[in-house]
């Protein structure tokens, strides 16, 4: 319903009485003010958290191996433990409906030269579910795939800084390189979110590395997607459980932490998880007692408001106002300043959040992207309508009750 | 036009009740310039008050036009107040950031006229008051009898049955309550019934009856001889 008298009225009001206007709206700007910051400082460290993570998949998992540190069964300590590919088939059919990509890895350090250029660089053979994993970009061709690891075929791909240091600007797909003595085409170039380190590394299918360097079925490692579907309570169960299976199946004592471990991004995710509600959940108990204040700051200022115009009332019930409009009146005025103020104070703390020279400052201190999601602002003018509608409709109602003559009669 | 019978009203005090009217009758008939004489403490504003719908009586019968009052709502109070009374009051009480003009169109407003219309049937009236020129000024910025004159313009602006003054020149000196009065009577030439309350004399002999009231009652009720027309 919209109607233009009524607005007159109310900007008429306000522009009148600029001070009260003003004093009502600098609570509540202050409030939201006071309340985006603080969502925004904590967005920014779950930001850092989240980040400090960024380089592999969320639901990343991995087996590694070493030496054992319990005698068992009669095997003595120190035994060196090695997986095969046995074990990786052992992974995929036992727990296939838990798994979202599965790969194995085998690391090497090779030396890669292209003509006249060379260097030494990281190598891991691997599944084509590697990329899933690693979150590896290709930049340009293409990843390992099924018929590599079929036709064993000696083919590679190298990180995008591996590129620049051996063909510079020149292509790269589709040529020769020299690792570590054989011959491998190019067939992509990839890049990572999680650094130059990542960006130095090459990728081959697992099979081939398998066939050249000592023809035999060994792994380093054996790295797990676990279906995101799983909570992360599942998926920490999941990752133990698996824990003891190969353990057992690889005669290691059930409790040999060094023999055999597994690397579970649920439990890291829950516990930052963890600390991130609980911080959200401060804030909106700090935050929302910030805007309590507010609202009734607004309240109390309307309620002066309402009795210094308890007067004006009673005029205009005596010429014909009937206590619906004073009310609305008074409610949308209200409503209107809370909006605009929360604008205000809403529009300056994510200005301040967006600066520059801040950002870098909080940097420092873990604090990432500070920034409020559409959902809070969304969240925060509702709240703000809502507050207003309060902080004036008590007090108008009560103002509106009033009998003409006696608020005629009031100074 | 008004038909008061038997018209009691007490307001309570502590425990005590303090009984104001003790049992009024009056009839008013339309285009009838009376006033209701009475020092203070007479019980003559709550007459006023209840006849204006501003205050409720406990016993007895109100007509307005012919409609009986009684438990009335807020609601229904105000659309009668807008459509069959103008209000004129001692301290004038109008809104002090509305102009002259703004003021005399409130009454429009609230009876939902569109904006235009109104400004310019309350610019009629501020000229019928001679305050034209004076249409965008604020209250503050005129003399107390220019602001009466705002309010019998508000009063009458929305063509109401009766206009009430509740000691419309109280506040004002000797030349400017003559005004006034002039005006009150002008407009009671004009058809308009007009109901003034006070306690000067020289302002109860200028209307054309004066009902005398003590202690909550009627003492006397009678036609004034000067000035007929």
């Amino acid at each position: 319903m919209f109607d233009i008298d009524r607005w007159r009225e109310i900007f008429q009001s306000i522009s009148k009485n600029k001070l009260r206007s003003v004093m009502s709206g600098f609570t509540v700007a202050f409030a939201i003010l006071l309340f985006t910051l603080l969502f925004g400082v904590v967005t920014g460290l779950s930001n850092s958290f989240s980040d400090a993570f960024a380089d592999d998949a969320q639901n990343f998992m991995s087996v590694r191996v070493w030496r054992t540190s319990k005698p068992f069964k009669g095997l003595q300590t120190g035994r060196r433990i090695q997986l095969k590919n046995k074990d990786f088939d052992f992974v995929k059919e036992e727990y296939d409906s838990n798994i979202q990509h599965l790969t194995a890895r085998i690391n090497k350090n090779v030396n890669i030269s292209y003509k006249n250029k060379q260097d030494n660089y990281s190598l891991q053979a691997v599944h084509p579910d590697h990329q899933f994993l690693e979150k590896t970009i290709i930049d340009e061709g293409r990843y390992i795939n099924n018929r590599d690891l079929i036709e064993k075929a000696k083919v590679i791909v190298i990180g995008r800084l591996v590129k620049q240091d051996l063909f510079g600007e020149l292509p790269a797909i589709g040529k020769r390189v020299n690792v570590s003595g054989i011959s491998y085409q190019v067939v992509g170039v990839f890049s990572d979110e999680g650094g130059d380190n990542e960006e130095r590394k090459t990728f081959m299918p697992v099979t081939t590395a398998q066939m050249i360097y000592g023809n035999n079925d060994n792994l380093s490692q054996i790295v797990i997607g676990y279906d995101p579907k799983l909570s992360l309570d599942e998926a920490i169960a999941f990752g133990n459980k698996m824990e003891r299976d190969l353990r057992k199946k690889l005669d290691i004592h059930p409790d040999d932490q060094s023999a055999l471990s597994i690397q579970n991004m649920a439990e890291a995710n829950k516990g930052v998880g963890t600390f991130v509600i609980a911080l959200y959940f401060i804030v909106i108990f700090i935050g929302s007692g910030t805007l309590i204040a507010g609202i009734i700051g607004i309240s109390n200022i309307m309620i002066f408001v309402i009795k210094e115009r308890t007067k004006e009332f009673g005029i205009r019930k005596a010429l014909g106002a009937q206590p619906s409009s004073i009310v609305g009146m008074v409610v949308q005025e209200s409503v209107l300043i809370t909006t605009i103020a929360g604008y205000i104070g809403l529009s300056l703390g994510t200005y301040i959040l967006s600066l520059e020279s801040l950002n870098k400052t909080l940097a420092e201190y873990f604090i990432k992207d500070p920034s409020v999601s559409p959902s809070i602002i969304i969240g925060a003018t509702v709240t703000l309508i809502v507050s207003g509608l309060i902080a004036a409709y008590v007090p108008a109602k009560i103002a509106a009750k009033i009998k003409p003559i006696v608020a005629l009669r009031a100074d | 036009m008004i038909e008061i019978k038997k018209l009691h009203k007490s307001y309570p005090i502590g425990k005590d009740k303090l009984h104001v009217l003790k049992g009024i009758d009056l009839h008013i008939k339309e285009g009838e310039f009376v006033s209701i004489m009475g020092s203070s403490g007479s019980g003559k504003s709550t007459l006023l008050n209840i006849v204006g719908l501003l205050d409720e009586h406990d016993e007895g019968e109100y007509y307005l036009n012919g409609q009986l009052i009684d438990n009335l709502n807020e609601k229904k109070a105000a659309i009668l107040r807008n459509k069959f009374l103008g209000f004129v009051f001692q301290s004038f009480n109008l809104i002090s950031y509305k102009t002259a003009l703004e003021n005399v169109a409130l009454p429009l407003y609230y009876k939902g006229m569109a904006r235009k219309e109104r400004l310019k049937i309350a610019m009629e009236y501020l000229e019928k008051v001679e305050l034209g020129p004076w249409a965008n000024h604020l209250p503050n910025e005129l003399s107390g009898g220019q602001k009466q004159r705002v309010a019998i313009a508000r009063a009458l602006v929305t063509q109401p049955k009766v206009v009430l003054a509740d000691e419309p020149t109280g506040a004002l000196d000797s030349t400017t309550t003559d005004n006034v009065m002039d005006l009150l009577r002008d407009i009671n030439n004009e058809g308009m019934t007009v109901f003034v309350i006070t306690h000067e004399e020289e302002v109860a002999e200028q209307t054309k009856r004066v009902v005398r009231l003590k202690d909550g009652v009627i003492i006397s009720d009678e036609l004034t001889k000067t000035k007929t027309i």
